[in-house]
């Protein structure tokens, strides 16, 4: 009966798991994280710790080495009630410096080195492979099992097939809901719902198996005890040396896994979510744990001794006829499976990203500036590392041909990610740890790992020689991978922990004592190690001699093509109203640049953001300076000099802003002088021709046609001054917000229409591209359409009066933020200088001075009164590669803005 | 009158200290009571009595969680801000 | 042999008032619009009369004029200065520059006429 149902049942599940995650996702945008970063859904997310090996290969271990499984369990048991030890700083420094992966933590903390990010990838994948493959194996296991118990003669296409299946859906998954954005932080709301709600239905499922084998196999725990003491797992033997081991081992990659790190440290939303897993989580592991013996010995006692002990789960209810019971488990290791490989592909996928593709590109790219959409690449990056990091599990279980028992597989790719400890630990208790240390016990640490415990695993499969085992390479028989030395004494694995973490602590110590660290390094390995201390304390990663040569402009140009338009501008005028100032450049100071990079290495890595800022600021490489400001050792004088100079700099700022204002002033009282000198020159200018003319008409002496002639000038140019005179009405009656606005609901696509129909007869001569977004027009406002169309209208016109390029050509985009819209007009000119940017709003403003192509002076400082008057505003978009104005204005404008003020 | 806000607040700070430390000696603890199973002798002639072994484990372990839960909820409330943590060597605030 | 003044002026319709005033009084006008040009077109030309308004598109007009003046071939050639600011900073800088005669905009055309036929006399 089962099997009929189990492919929709899974695809229904899957459906269910695809719905969880959109919804999420929809909902943390719109703000909802409270209840998504809570600690409970924090805890559940832990929970990927326990993967298919644990929720089906648990049983097994327990059913060959009695109570040795709880070493899995016991060693994350202590990290998390230790918390305040490792996890707490870890966190902390996570959210601090933005770490998107264990490979940039460990980069960053060794002064943002691409060469370290490398080796940790690299490291991180050999290690994630076998386990990825783990999980594809024990998924199509669980489907054969299945398959066998319907005797219906539905078997199973092929193994292979179902594993490609799986592994094809498990990356279209992730790839939908693990590369949407590349948000800072890194944070993935969906998929860690979708991950919390895979935590819940694995311990469900294996707890009513438990409670089914105790109460209704059995006769409850008494029986069981008994049963227990009765069957071959009471012979089990403790071996101190596994024992002890394995729960290191267990606890070193709780924290080193890079998708624990992921779970633990990228996705933490709130640091308080710790104090509750530190309890919470050792719960959930010691649920998962509490029947696993029980299950062992009835399956031990009620199936043949041919029965595969590592599927006992769902053999034991399949084998009572329990196809629901049977199903549910099913679920529960699918879920673990699934998520697991989830979470690991995206933590891979992010490592591959920033620390191989990113340094890649950065390094082979032609020209020195950052060309292009780097946000699609970065995000075409991951989704091709998912589908590659899937396709790798893939390729090792068909190669594998899988079947060796599941925990062993773990246990290796365990030792594999402990070579990571040293240095991480290193990182934050360690100022001595050095860049060169750290890769020196990373490289000797795998290598060991590689020859004595990764390699031997394909020993069946003939990647080593069997001589090489029992008389070592070239006859050196002290040198055969599980007799190290001579140590014969320990079993293949713990052998190995004990000769790759000995000779990894030992490479890192020695190297890192006999180097010199660069200053970068130091000054972040004071950031890691003293994180909890005044934040401001340690020296700079800028300072303000640096920033001479940066453009505030380039670095949002820069900043823009990583975080996208609209974040990059909003963050860019959040920090310039944090200093004080109007627009979207901010003054580049340090702490500004410091805060640019930690949101840039949210998205790129550390490594590759500094190097991009670093060439922005003309300094590839750490100055002179640097070495004698961090070589001074001693923490309080640093902390002194740090407040000494945030001082100066506070100082500095507010000098440049007086000054800043004192400019403006001294502009605006030239500019009221230069006021009535322009209204003088623009209304004689018209009266000149008008008093020339009619006084030769009165001498009456002029042919007819001529007369005629001059009439028709006589009247133009009085039209003109009539244009003049209410332009300068308009703008009084605007500024003193006396104005009557004629409120009513209008299609923004039309007053568009409106805008670029009345402008048309500007320099109709002119080929003028128009490149428009009709969908996102479609709006209905509540504003004076009048008034807006007058804006539109003269944005158009100036932009086809002053736009120098060739072919000219105007973007209008149009975007909903809430309650407001924006409208961007962004033409493909020269723009506008820098140093007049702040003035094009003022009255009689010509950029080109002496150039009279028509108006007065007045159209844009108009437009910035009548959009204060629709309670919106107009300001020029620096950086958008041509002369830009953003208007923003309310969807819905109820009154008169000004009417409370009145 | 003058002294009892300064007393009372020592008090609790010092109280926050101490619960650092138990957090810190928690998981020594556990390590040392997980581990004790080594030294146990099996003894001659008598069967492992595994199931014995099972509720020495799970009683540690639960009372590990139990008493993390107890630490938790008095570190884990923002008192961070209060007194700095990377300062608890310094000597306890005294009044002004 | 007809007078002949130069103008500079970029408001067309002034120019078009200019031109029909001089005619009509016997001078022969050449005009441009702007003051890039002025100076080559000036030495070709070499009219009895310069008339140059002060804002211009290129360059203004008394720049022309500072520029004029140290060239000796243009340096005694009389030079009507047009304005249509009117305050009395301009009319100074307009001396300075070196202008012979200084007209506000509106002017009367009668006393614009004399003042042209007296500056061209003078010379």
């Amino acid at each position: 009966m089962p099997i009929n149902l189990l492919v929709p049942v899974c695809l229904t599940y899957v459906a269910f798991l695809f719905l969880v995650a959109f919804l999420a996702d929809r909902r943390a945008r719109r703000g909802g994280r409270r209840w998504l970063g809570s600690p409970l859904v924090y805890t559940l997310s832990l929970s990927i710790y326990c993967t298919a090996w644990t929720f089906y290969g648990a049983v097994g271990y327990a059913a060959r080495s009695g109570l040795e499984f709880l070493t899995i369990y016991l060693g994350p048991t202590l990290v998390f009630v230790g918390w305040w030890w490792i996890l707490r700083k870890l966190v902390r420094i996570g959210r601090q410096q933005r770490v998107t992966s264990i490979a940039d933590m460990i980069s960053s903390r060794y002064g943002k080195s691409s060469l370290l990010g490398v080796i940790v990838t690299l490291i991180s994948v050999a290690a994630a492979t076998p386990y990825i493959a783990l999980q594809l194996q024990s998924v199509t296991l669980s489907f054969a099992v299945f398959a066998e118990a319907g005797s219906f003669g539905w078997t199973l296409p092929d193994t292979n097939a179902t594993a490609l299946w799986v592994a094809g859906g498990l990356a279209l998954f992730t790839i939908l809901f693990g590369t949407r954005n590349l948000d800072a932080n890194e944070q993935h709301t969906g998929v860690v719902i979708a991950i919390a709600v895979e935590a819940v239905v694995k311990l469900v499922a294996l707890i009513a198996v438990g409670v089914f084998v105790i109460w209704f196999v059995a006769d409850g725990p008494g029986d069981v005890a008994a049963r227990i003491n009765a069957s071959r797992i009471a012979e089990w033997d403790l071996v101190p040396s596994r024992w002890a081991g394995v729960i290191a081992l267990s606890a070193a990659a709780v924290i080193t896994l890079p998708r624990m790190f992921q779970v633990i440290v990228v996705e933490c939303g709130d640091e308080r979510n710790l104090a509750t897993a530190s309890w919470a989580f050792p719960l959930y592991l010691a649920a998962m744990s509490v029947f696993v013996v029980p299950i062992a010995v009835i399956g031990m006692q009620i199936l043949p001794e041919s029965a595969n002990p590592d599927l006992y789960v769902l053999t034991v209810p399949l084998s009572q006829g329990q196809g629901g019971l049977a199903m549910l488990a099913f679920l529960g290791g699918f879920s673990s499976a699934t998520s697991m490989v989830i979470v690991a592909s995206i933590a891979l996928a992010t490592m591959v990203s920033n620390h191989v593709v990113m340094p890649l590109w950065l390094s082979l790219r032609p020209t020195r500036e950052v060309t292009g959409d780097v946000r699609r690449l970065v995000l075409n990056a991951r989704r091709f590392s998912i589908a590659g990091v899937l396709g790798l599990g893939y390729l090792y279980f068909t190669l594998s041909g899988g079947s060796e028992a599941l925990a062993a597989i773990g246990l290796i790719s365990f030792v594999g990610v402990a070579q990571m400890l040293p240095p991480m630990l290193g990182a934050i208790f360690w100022r001595g740890a050095t860049r060169l240390g750290a890769a020196a016990g990373l490289c000797l640490g795998t290598a060991v790992w590689a020859y004595t415990l990764f390699l031997p695993s394909f020993a069946s499969g003939g990647v080593l020689p069997a001589d090489l085992f029992s008389h070592g390479p070239f006859g050196l028989s002290w040198l055969r991978p599980q007799a190290l030395f001579g140590v014969s004494r320990f079993d293949p694995l713990i052998h190995s922990i004990f000769w790759s973490l000995t000779l990894n602590t030992a490479a890192f110590t020695l190297v890192s004592l006999f180097t010199f660290p660069a200053p970068v390094e130091r000054a972040q390995g004071l950031a890691f190690v003293n994180v909890f201390d005044t934040e401001r304390a340690g020296p700079r990663a800028w300072e303000s001699r640096d920033l001479e040569q940066v453009e505030t402009e380039e670095l949002l140009i820069l900043a823009q093509r990583i975080l996208g338009d609209e974040a990059a501008l909003g963050f860019f005028e959040t920090s310039a109203q944090g200093q004080g100032k109007a627009g979207y450049l901010p003054d580049p100071t340090p702490d500004f640049l410091e805060e640019l990079e930690r949101k840039l290495a949210g998205s790129v890595g550390a490594a590759a953001a500094h190097a991009m800022i670093a060439e922005l600021a003309g300094r590839s490489r750490v100055t002179v300076a640097d070495l004698i400001r961090v070589a001074d050792e001693t923490a309080q004088i640093m902390e002194y000099s740090s407040t000494l100079e945030s001082q100066r700099a506070e100082m500095e700022r507010t000098a440049r802003q007086l000054r800043e204002a004192n400019e403006k002033l001294m502009q605006l009282s030239i500019q009221k002088d230069a006021f009535l000198s322009q209204i003088s020159h623009e209304l004689r200018t018209p009266m000149t021709s008008i008093r020339a003319f009619s006084e030769i008409l009165m001498e009456g002496d002029v042919p007819p046609e001529m007369a005629a002639a001059q009439a028709r000038i006589i009247h133009d140019e009085a039209i003109r001054l009539t244009r003049l005179l209410d332009d300068l009405l308009d703008l009084s009656v605007l500024e003193n917000g006396t104005v009557q606005l004629d409120l009513r609901l209008a299609s923004l696509n039309e007053l568009i229409d409106k805008g670029l129909r009345a402008a048309g007869q500007i320099r109709p001569d002119r080929i003028f591209v128009v490149w428009r977004d009709l969908p996102s027009e479609a709006l209905f406002l509540r504003t004076d359409p009048d008034r807006l169309a007058q804006v539109f209208i003269n944005l158009i016109s100036n932009s086809r009066k002053y736009c120098d390029a060739l072919r000219p050509e105007l973007r209008i985009n149009v975007k909903q933020r809430g309650a407001r819209v924006i409208v961007d007009f962004i033409d493909n000119g020269s723009g506008i200088a820098k140093e007049k940017q702040h003035i094009v709003f003022e009255k009689f403003t010509r950029l080109t001075d002496q150039n009279r192509a028509g108006g007065a002076g007045l159209g844009l400082a108009i437009c910035r009164e009548i959009m204060a008057n629709l309670g919106g505003a107009i300001a020029y978009l620096p950086a958008q590669g041509g002369a830009a104005f953003r208007v923003t204005l309310p969807l819905r404008l109820e009154k008169h803005p000004f009417a409370d003020g009145a | 009158m003058k002294r009892q806000a300064p007393v009372f607040l020592a008090r609790r700070s010092y109280r926050l200290r101490r619960l650092r430390d138990g957090a810190r000696l928690l998981p020594l603890a556990g390590a040392f009571l997980f581990l004790l199973p080594i030294f146990w002798t099996p003894t001659e002639g008598m069967p492992n009595d595994t199931a014995r072994d099972w509720i020495y484990l799970f009683a540690i372990w639960i009372a590990l969680i139990g008493l993390a839960a107890i630490l938790s909820r008095g570190l884990g409330t923002g008192e961070e801000a209060e007194a700095p943590a990377g300062r608890e060597d310094a000597p306890p605030p005294e009044q002004p | 042999m007809a007078r002949h003044a130069m103008l500079i002026e970029d408001e067309p319709n002034i120019t078009e008032a200019i031109r029909f005033l001089l005619t009509r009084d016997g001078w022969q006008v050449t005009a441009l619009a702007d003051g890039l040009t002025a100076e080559a077109a000036l030495r070709d030309a070499r009219p009895d009369l310069l008339i140059l308004d002060t804002m211009l598109p290129g360059r203004s007009g008394l720049e022309i004029l500072v520029s004029l003046r140290a060239d000796p071939a243009t340096a005694d050639l009389p030079v009507m200065m047009l304005t249509a600011r009117g305050q009395g900073r301009d009319r100074e800088a307009a001396e300075r520059a070196g202008a012979d005669f200084f007209m506000a905009k509106p002017f009367s055309n009668a006393e614009f006429v004399a003042a042209a036929r007296a500056l061209a006399g003078e010379a």
